[in-house]
């Protein structure tokens, strides 16, 4: 008979290190299954933070991250750096195996898996990925120098690799399908100000270029119509993120983008003592701080269900 | 022996164009947290397959024209050369088992 847990937490970044320590310090000993190479979540792939609250200067993505699992450690919860592979969440204990093939049993779990790179969808956006194409300007910027590079997107991640990719790169080239950003307005501010970042509105990337890298973009005005294309060395896709639930289906009512659904304010899904927090479940709002509060809800919402059982 | 060892522009040659074992080079750097994330994996397999296949660790940042040669646009890249040639390319970082099946003919 293998030991039944309290918690079992899946997924890290801001939501499931505060899960972690809030259920830590509920004594409810969690398990927090950090990803083998997610561990972290989205964070770890940016630089600076400013609107973190209590940070008046800043702080890294990553230093943050550390300073969460730090606490969540603290408090004693036990923090596994692998990933889960199947989940079985019906009845009243739930089964969880890991990619190390082990077998855990816990009486409540909360999803916290957040969410993963949207790519455009482009058969030669995958072909090249790695060959001029990336999802992250932090890791392969530096490979840009004195390039030419286009970014695709219009929100606050857009933004910031584009002003990142200008520490390196000649020119940056912001693609856009729409006309005005969706981005906060001190982002936006910043990047209409500095004068290696080009704007191309009404624009939608409809092929990548290339035989063995990539050479440039086919383009097309969502306005008019024009087809053209340009030529550019490398390209950063930013044009949101997708729920990690793929591992969730049929067990877990998802919604029609594939967003956790959630009872009301709570964090409560479907299942009973099944609970889910961070990117997964919201669509709206998903910054690191939204994340983090949700974390805390889902830690207090498995505190009371445990409390009852 | 057991974890992956270094390589640079002195002994890229003689460590992995002219080994007679595949070698599964690591293309990474400091500042990437996925490098930073895939690295213990690697060193895992480095350790665990060791005979079968060497395991080295290529830093972009001091070694930028190795880097470049191989075209190197994305970090972590895993390729595996075999007499000199580059025959698999890993793009990103990936879960163990998932690097095991797609390393499965080198291991």
């Amino acid at each position: 008979m293998s030991e039944i847990h309290n918690l079992v937490i899946v997924g890290s970044g801001p939501a499931g290190y505060t899960a972690a320590i809030y259920a830590a310090r509920a004594q409810l000993s969690p398990i927090v299954y950090e990803g083998s190479v997610t561990a972290g979540g989205a964070l770890m792939n940016t630089t600076e933070v400013e609107n973190f609250p209590g940070f008046p200067d800043g702080v890294m993505g990553p230093d943050l991250m550390d300073n969460l699992r730090k606490q969540a450690e603290k408090f004693g919860a036990k923090l596994i750096t692998d990933d889960i592979v199947e989940m079985k969440l019906d009845g009243e204990v739930k089964t969880l195996i890991d990619g190390s093939g082990n077998t855990l049993k816990a009486k409540a779990v909360i999803l916290a898996t957040g969410s993963a790179y949207k790519e455009i969808g482009l058969e030669n956006e995958k072909r090249l990925s790695g060959r001029g194409v990336s999802w992250c300007a932090t890791c392969d910027g530096f490979f840009f120098r004195e390039k030419e590079v286009a970014v695709v997107g219009g929100g606050d991640s857009a933004i910031e690799e584009a002003n990142f990719l200008t520490r390196f790169a000649t020119k940056v080239t912001l693609i856009h399908r729409r006309d005005t950003l969706r981005a906060s307005k001190i982002m936006a501010d910043r990047a209409m100000a500095n004068p290696k970042i080009e704007f191309l509105w009404n624009t939608e990337v409809i092929d990548v270029l290339g035989d063995a890298n990539m050479s440039g973009l086919a383009l097309k005005n969502t306005v008019d119509g024009t087809l053209s294309q340009r030529n550019f060395d490398g390209l950063f896709v930013a044009i949101g993120h997708v729920p990690r639930s793929e591992l969730l289906g049929g067990q877990i009512d998802l919604d029609s983008e594939g967003y956790v659904k959630v009872e009301g304010r709570s964090t409560r899904t479907n299942q009973v003592g099944v609970f889910a927090c961070g990117d997964l479940v919201d669509h709206t709002y998903r910054q690191a701080i939204t994340a983090a509060g949700s974390g805390c809800q889902a830690a207090l919402d498995a505190e009371r269900f445990l409390a009852g059982h | 022996m057991s974890s992956a060892q270094p390589v640079t522009v002195a002994n890229f040659e003689a460590e992995v164009l002219k080994s007679t074992t595949p070698v599964l080079v690591d293309f990474w750097a400091e500042w990437c947290g996925p490098c930073r994330a895939v690295g213990p994996i690697v060193d895992e397999i480095a350790t665990e397959h060791a005979g079968k296949i060497k395991v080295v660790k290529l830093n972009t940042d001091e070694e930028a024209a190795i880097a470049m040669k191989y075209g190197i646009t994305s970090i972590p890249t895993l390729n595996v050369f075999v007499n000199g040639e580059v025959v698999k390319t890993i793009i990103g970082a990936k879960p163990k088992p998932a690097l095991l099946k797609e390393l499965a003919a080198y291991l």
